[in-house]
């Protein structure tokens, strides 16, 4: 469904984000993406929905070529790739409505969504999906004024309203606590399945990809180290991934200066985390 | 001391001192500081070259000034102050507004995170020329091109605004929040859409509040260039200063001051009520 081949991004910084990244998503398939920060999980989705030009490299959205696409050729493909962002990335000052609804811009000319004079099918949609994620009462709402939980579940509203196909998904709990965590992972991955929807989930927390996400791919450098089930994941594999002196010296995650932002509950061993990961 | 001592040894502690940190810990230096600014200062009033008797001819005219101002006329003159007040209003009004449809475009063409290099450097020079030259001397240089009258007065108020309002607008634009930005375009919004949905939002406050702001320092600048013959209440103001009519020129300042202070007080009020 969603093929990339090769991909390669180099910033004109010259630094390497991506060293020939190749891998594909099948429809209805909700990979978990892993990495150290730098690795270039981030570059990596936001060159799928070309956010950021690959250098070099190609990807197919079905028989679609998104890499070979100009302007008006890409807002439309873009329709059909939902996005999801780490810290929420609501237009603050807009009602969680318009968020909601701006989710429809590319299906909308300019003067309508100026007037905000949206087609009635659409908002209807916007209706159904704020009640699909619980936010019903606070349509009027200013996004600012909302919990930061409440604020992903408005990110994912929008997401949804454009009914894309596929679903790129960076950081989406690394600004919530443990439980809201759980809670919006949760979220995420019964509407997928719902919905049919493949999604591409960027994460940190490896305690809770294995506990969502049944395939991962472990990025390292800008190259993919890991592609496999996510309870299959042994010490070495995240060795790996994650770089021998940040392993070797302790058995907790949290304890990776990359996830000092998280609030990682204290993972236990790695041994353990096998029996743990298929909790859903 | 011996008391502090038995005081401490009685349980009671000594009552410990403080006092404020020295900016200077020396001494010494913070004195030499002190002198050496007074003993400038001193070299500086000496070095001004007073001419005592033409200040005291200045004092004599000063008084009638100020015994106008105690017995301003709005009358004797009110039909002339009534045009010029009317005038500077107007070219207030138009000039901001005009201002306002100039500097939005030009102001997202010089914000260097939407526009392209060639026209973001077309817009900071356009801003550039605009803030390099004060009020006053575009506006003697409008009048020597389109003559004496409110219309010059329009043409360097609308001029200045873009100066002002362009560039504040367009350094703001550049500090939104880019994450708003890319969310709006990951939905697939075309260029204008993502200027109205996520760009606009983030600015619009302070874009309000600026509009607000210039109001109230373009009437203030009609005064000032209509005394080189841009029309409005400076003409009238100089015209009566001209004449030696302090108490018609006490009547023009007070309602200048009286015009100034009250848009002050409305623009701050509109704007502490948009947020």
């Amino acid at each position: 469904m969603l093929r990339v081949e090769e991909l390669v991004k180099r910033y004109r910084t010259g630094d390497v984000a991506l060293r020939g990244v190749s891998f594909n998503v099948e429809a209805g398939e909700i990979i978990g993406l892993i990495g150290p920060s730098g690795a270039g999980k981030s570059t990596l989705i936001r060159c799928v929905n070309r956010l950021v030009e690959p250098t070099s490299g190609r990807i197919w959205l079905g028989d679609l070529e998104l890499t070979a696409l100009k302007k008006s050729g890409l807002r439309k493909a873009r329709r059909r790739i939902g996005m999801i962002f780490q810290e929420y990335a609501l237009v603050e000052r807009l009602s969680v409505m318009e968020n909601v609804l701006s989710g429809r811009l590319g299906f909308t000319p300019f003067w309508q969504s100026y007037l905000r004079r949206f087609p009635q099918t659409d908002i209807d949609r916007a209706f159904d999906v704020l009640d699909r994620v619980g936010l019903i009462d606070q349509v009027d709402k200013r996004a600012d004024a909302l919990s930061g939980g409440q604020r992903q579940r408005v990110g994912i509203a929008r997401a949804l309203v454009q009914e894309p196909e596929i679903l790129l998904i960076d950081e989406p709990t690394a600004s919530l606590d443990p439980k809201t965590s759980r809670q919006v992972m949760r979220l995420i991955t019964e509407l997928c399945r719902e919905r049919q929807l493949a999604a591409i989930v960027n994460i940190h927390d490896v305690a809770l990809a294995q506990m969502f996400l049944p395939r991962i791919v472990g990025l390292r450098a800008g190259q993919i180290v890991y592609d496999g089930r996510g309870d299959a994941m042994s010490s070495t594999v995240l060795t790996r991934i994650y770089g021998e002196e940040d392993w070797a010296k302790s058995s907790s995650l949290a304890s990776d200066p990359e996830d000092a932002e998280d609030d990682l509950p204290p993972t236990p061993p790695m041994a353990d985390a096998t029996v743990r990961a298929v909790v859903r | 001391m011996t008391m502090d001592a038995n005081a401490s040894t009685m349980a009671e502690p000594a009552p410990r001192r403080w006092q404020q940190p020295k900016l200077i810990e020396a001494t010494w230096l913070r004195w030499a500081i002190t002198v050496a600014v007074l003993l400038y200062l001193a070299l500086a009033l000496g070095s001004i070259d007073a001419n005592w008797t033409r200040v005291i001819e200045g004092i004599g005219r000063a008084g009638q000034l100020f015994a106008g101002f105690l017995t301003p006329d709005f009358l004797s003159r009110w039909g002339d102050i009534q045009v010029g007040i009317i005038e500077s209003l107007t070219m207030t009004v138009t000039s901001t507004v005009a201002g306002v449809l100039l500097s939005v475009p030009i102001g997202l063409g010089a914000a260097r995170n939407i526009a392209p290099l060639w026209l973001y450097a077309l817009c900071r020079a356009i801003i550039a020329i605009s803030r390099t030259f004060q009020e006053v001397i575009i506006a003697i240089f409008f009048v020597a091109m389109f003559g004496f009258g409110p219309f010059a007065g329009f043409l360097t108020l609308s001029f200045a605004t873009i100066g002002f309002l362009a560039k504040l607008l367009a350094d703001e634009i550049e500090e939104i929040d880019p994450a708003q930005v890319e969310a709006v375009r990951a939905t697939g919004a075309g260029f204008w859409q993502v200027i109205d949905y996520a760009v606009s939002t983030q600015v619009m406050p302070r874009l309000i509040g600026l509009t607000l702001y210039r109001v109230d320092i373009n009437f203030r600048e009609s005064a000032v260039i209509g005394i080189v013959g841009a029309g409005g209440i400076g003409a009238t103001l100089n015209t009566a200063l001209d004449r030696y009519e302090f108490d018609s020129a006490a009547a023009i300042l007070m309602l200048i001051i009286v015009i100034v202070m009250s848009m002050e007080y409305m623009s701050s009020f509109f704007r502490k009520w948009i947020q």
